[in-house]
Parts: C-alpha cells; structure tokens; sequence
C-alpha cells in the first residue's frame, strides 16, 4: 500500500456538525406518557378477546405506534439527522425480517 | 513504502501522562493497550475451556465411568460451551484483533470512541467474572447446556441466573465493540483509503459489526425473559404456564447462529490478509470477498431455524430456512475458491501463519460441508443432536476459527510486542495441533453418523476404539497448543527484535515500527494503492500473470 502523509489529524470524513437542541415541553412529554400508557391498556384489553390470527397484528400494530413514539419524542429521532434515521430504519427492517420468518412457523401450522 | 516520521502535532497520549503500573493498562483508552487486555483475558478463559474439554474426552475414554459423575459432565459440557463461545469465539477477533489493528490498518490514532472500547472491556470482565462466580455460588455450576433451553433453564436447580446475567452483559460488550468499529470505518479511514482500498480484514469487522449491533440485543431480551420467568413464574416460555419452549429456541438461535458469523467472518478476514503476504501475490477477487463478507453477515442471519428442524416446525418453516442455508455457501465457497487462487502460482513462503491458513481452508471446507449436509432436511433428522454435529461445528469453529487465531497470533505478535518468535517449535506446534484436531474430530463425524448421541455421558461398546481415538487426538491437540503459546511466552522476553515490517506485507501496519507507537501515525498517511499489491513480484515471474 503507498503511502505520503497528511500532516491534518483527520480521517476521510469531515467531523459530525452538532445539532441544534430541541426543547419540548413538559406537557407534551406527559401527554405522550399517558398516550403510552393507554396504549398499553388497549394490548391488555385486546389480550383478553379472542380475535383469532388477528391478535398477533393487533398487538404487534399498538407496539408499533408506541415505539415510533417513544423513538421519535423521548429518543429526539425526529429532530436528528437522517443517517440516524436510517440507521435505526435498518435495524427496524431487520426487526421485521426477522418477525416474518418466524412467522413462518407459526402462521403457517 | 515510508516508515511515519516525528509528529509535528501535540500527542495526547504524551501530552496527558498515563498511569502507573497496573493502573496504567486496565485504564488506557489506547486500542492496543485494550487489544492486548482482551488478548491476556481471552486466553486464560481459552485455557480453562480447553481443560474442561480435555476433561470430557478423558471421560469418554471408557464406555462407563471414568473420572465424573454424570451432573458433573452436564456441568462440563455447558461450561465448556459457555466459555469457548461466549467468552473466547465470539470476542477474540474483534475484541483482540480488531481492537490492535483497525485503527492501524484504516491509518487511524485511535477508535472513534475510546472510552466507549475500554467500557467495553470491561463489560467484557465483569461478565467473565459473573460467569465464572456462578461455578462456585451454592446450587452448583450450571447444567443445561450453552444453550439454556427452556424448560432446561426454568426447572434447573443449578446457578442459572448469574449464567443468564453474565451472558446479558457480554452481549452488552460485544454491541458497544461493533457499534465502536462500524463508526471508526465509516468515519476515519486515511485520506485516500477508499472502501475498496480498505484491508479484507477491516472489511470482515465492518460486516461482523452489524451483526453484532443488529442480533446481539435479541438474545439479551431472551435471557431476561428467561430471568424474569424463573423469578416471578411469568408463563413466556414454559409450557406448564402457557408459553411456548419453541418460541425461545427461535429467540435464541435468532441471535445465537448470526453470532456463528461473528466467530467465523473476522477469522476469513485474517485469512484473506494472510495470503496474499505469504503466497506473494494480490488477492484473486478483491470485490467478491468483500461482497462476500456482507452477504455472509446478512444472509446468515436469516438461517437460524435450520438448528430445529426436529422441533416441530411447519414444513414451508423448514423449507425457507433449509433454503436459506444452501444460499449462505455461495458466498463462503466464493472466499475458499478465491483464497485457492490466490495461491495458484504465487510465490509462496511456507512460514508458520500460512500454514495456519491452509488448515484453515482445508478444515474450514469440512465444515461447511458437513454444514450443508445437516442443512438438507433429511440428513438432518438423521443424525440431529448426534456427534456428526458436534465434529462439524468444532471443525468450523475450532478447526476454522481457532486457527485463524493461532494464525493471526503468529501473524501480529512481531508488530504487537516487538519481538520474533522461534520459528521451528511453532512449525511442531501447528504439527502436532493439526494432526490432534483432526484425530479428535473426524471420528466424531463417523460416530455421529453411526448414531452416538451427543452431550451422553456413558455409550454403548461399539464406539469405544472410535471414542478412544478422539480422546488420544485431545492429547495430541493439547501438546501442539502448550508449545505454541509456551514458544510465544518464550520469546516476549528472549525474541529477536522485530523489524517493522518483517514479513512483507502490504497493509498500513506495517509501515509503522513494531511496536506501533502510542497514537500509531505521528502524521496520518494518504493512501494511493490498494493493500495488496505485489505486482513487483508478480512482474518479475511471468507465469504468475
């Protein structure tokens, strides 16, 4: 491999620019907080009827909503940049991935 | 090639005096420092798993008793497990290797974040210390295998928490190292070194990387889950309670078979680096193996059903994951076929690290094979939970990894310590581990075949010459690594002095003094060629073209 040298101490990529800092407000942390916590009424609710294969979707719908919540506002995802956004929508791809072939197992028996 | 010239910029490491003594090692943030900690570590771990593998074939000398009660071979054979994978395999290469070298290889000071390897390392050691503390806690070490299958794990009377916690929070280690490395790549690589101008190594640890920080949280939720339903009777898993034992191995093994990749891909990367050097010649297929190594690292995450194809899984369940399997060799073949042609004409030096290399290939290719035939549906049922599995699994973890380690062992240990090792007690001790692998675990395969179960503790007197063998192989296993890593020891204090660049080789830590300096490149290089270019050698033998 040649080599010359770069007297700068960095690598290829220029450094990350920071963010501006978001502020959100109380009261919408604790309108979230109770959005989440009904949500989590609803899957113990849906638990106790039969809805057949239905269930499964249901469930897996509400803990959907309540995690793009609690990504988006508690975790900022929202008001980052869109690298991390994708790096979270990769590990979210793979998360379903993974969902639907297992389901394969299940769904199918 | 330049050798890097006297800093003309402040140099942290100087500039902020380190610790003394001890201190000054467990916490550094220098990558190589956190490198060699991990390399101290893995190796005594590596000791105490080889013993109590020693121990189990010395068992298994006898159709009867031997030397244990049949608890304590339960104990033996999950201890075992759960030393090798989770404490050796799964950190050795990136955690050892990767620490020391990436930063060196992408012409980087340091990892992106410094503090974040050295939290990782220590993770690392109080998991160790969690698992180790569980031997002796009352209740006894636990007996379930390294799989802590459920109802196995819920109903043992044995130490399975601090086993279960001591898992979690390796896991944790292992997530905070790839996160660490996929960020140094994307983010610090010279001036020059484009993706494909990157070593095959580094390329390994990008791929390792994700599977790390993508499967590694599935079977810390597992464990806890596990946890939480032998604390408060929580029905999850377990049957009797209403959950489903099936749903833990898809968990489980959802992270436990891409973790196979972890093991096996950084040690192709090693592979990939190591010939070319010794063989004189650039790498055949540079792009494919690169390729390779993601598609490796993404299609083998998705096959890990193919570990229960006897548990009752739907038929169109088995038909996907025994599919997908067959697809995972197309690009593992792809790496052996290019490794073979890359020798093909060159001009080879048969020095102890490639030798290690061509065990590798040639034990590696057992491996997966044999893989494929337990992947084919109904060879699978055949000899499932037999000893064919447990020989194809040591022939790629051991016969593959282990190698690859002891290779790479040989490879780096002039750069990292400064020093040359006597090379004719390292050829005997490839020798005898060759020859004592091989001895020990092809007769698995045929017993396997036959019909032996796996993880028995007595067995029938029709395997005993073929059990005997195996046992004789351990010993003769057992000889070649003492003397390997006793030559090693050796020569850190009576070694020659290594020059920086001793065997040759292309990539950019060699081009620093051995050892590498605190912050590795006084000035960071900008890279013009690929890492692999001998075309000067290639030029002056025609037939090479």
């Amino acid at each position: 491999m040649n080599t010359s040298h770069d007297k700068k101490n960095h690598g290829a990529a220029p450094p990350e620019e920071s963010q501006p800092h978001q502020v959100i407000s109380y009261s919408r942390y604790v309108l979230n907080w109770l959005g989440l916590l009904a949500l989590t009424c609803a899957t113990v609710t849906f638990a106790g009827i039969n809805l057949g294969r239905w269930i499964i979707i249901t469930a897996l719908t509400i803990a959907s909503v309540k995690s793009l919540l609690v990504l988006n506002l508690f975790m900022h995802l929202k008001f980052e940049d869109r690298i991390f956004r994708v790096f979270v929508g990769v590990a979210v791809v793979t998360f379903i991935i993974f969902i639907s072939l297992t389901f394969f197992d299940y769904a199918f028996y | 090639m330049k050798p890097a010239t006297i800093a003309a910029e402040p140099d942290f490491y100087h500039e902020k005096k380190g610790l003394p003594g001890i201190f000054g090692w467990i916490f550094s943030t220098d990558h190589k420092r956190i490198g060699i900690l991990y390399l101290v570590t893995i190796i005594s771990f590596f000791l105490v798993g080889t013993t109590i593998g020693v121990l189990m074939r010395l068992e298994m000398l006898n159709p009867e008793n031997t030397i244990v009660t049949a608890q304590t071979y339960n104990t033996f054979f999950t201890l075992h497990g759960i030393i090798m994978i989770f404490l050796v395999l799964i950190p050795v290469f990136p955690a050892v290797f990767g620490n020391f070298f990436l930063p060196l290889m992408i012409g980087a000071k340091d990892v992106f974040f410094p503090r974040l390897n050295l939290l990782s390392w220590w993770l690392f050691i109080a998991g160790g210390t969690l698992a180790l503390v569980s031997l002796f806690l009352p209740g006894g070490a636990p007996d379930t295998g390294w799989t802590f299958y459920v109802p196995y794990s819920i109903r043992s009377n044995t130490n399975i928490i601090p086993a279960l916690m001591a898992a979690f929070i390796l896991g944790f280690s292992s997530i905070l190292t790839g996160l660490n490395f996929i960020t140094t790549i994307h983010r610090m690589r010279a001036p020059g070194m484009s993706w494909f101008k990157m070593p095959l190594f580094a390329w390994s640890l990008y791929a390792t990387g994700w599977v790390q920080v993508l499967a590694t949280p599935v079977i810390g939720i597992t464990l806890l889950l596990v946890t939480i339903e032998r604390l408060f009777g929580v029905g999850i898993f377990d049957p009797t309670l209403g959950g489903d034992p099936v749903l833990y191995q898809h968990l489980f093994w959802m992270y436990s078979h891409p973790a196979v990749y972890i093991i096996i891909l950084p040690a192709m990367g090693v592979v990939s680096d190591i010939i070319p050097v010794f063989a004189r010649r650039t790498i055949f297929g540079y792009k494919f193996i690169a390729y390779s190594s993601i598609a490796i690292a993404s299609v083998g995450s998705l096959v890990w059903a193919h570990h229960m194809f006897t548990v009752g899984m739907s038929n169109t369940g088995m038909f996907m994951f025994s599919l997908l399997t067959f697809l995972v060799a197309i690009p593992s073949a792809i790496k052996v076929f290019n490794w073979v042609a890359t020798l093909y004409k060159g001009s080879i030096e048969p020095e102890v690290p490639l030798l290690f290399m061509l065990a590798f290939i040639v034990q590696f290719s057992i491996g997966g094979l044999t893989g494929l035939m337990l992947g084919a549906l109904s060879v699978n049922i055949h000899v499932t939970d037999t000893y064919f599995v447990v020989g194809h699994f040591h022939y790629v973890m051991f016969g593959g990894t282990g190698f690859a380690l002891f290779g790479a062992l040989h490879y780096w240990f002039p750069k990292m310590f400064g020093r040359m090792y006597n090379k004719r007690p390292a050829f005997y001790g490839w020798l005898f581990m060759t020859v004592g692998f091989n001895v020990l675990y092809f007769p698995m395969l045929i017993m396997g075949y036959l019909g032996m179960p796996r993880r028995y503790y007595h067995y029938l007197p029709q395997y005993e010459l073929l059990q005997r063998i195996a046992t004789v192989g351990s010993w003769v296993m057992v000889i070649g690594i003492l003397l390997l890593l006793a030559n090693l020891i050796i020569s850190l204090k009576r070694g020659k002095k290594a020059p920086a660049n001793p065997w040759g080789g292309k990539t950019l830590e060699w081009s620093v003094s051995s050892p590498p300096p605190t912050e590795n490149f006084h000035e960071i290089p900008v890279v013009s060629t690929g890492p692999y270019d001998y075309s000067e050698y290639e030029r002056t033998v025609p037939e090479a073209k």
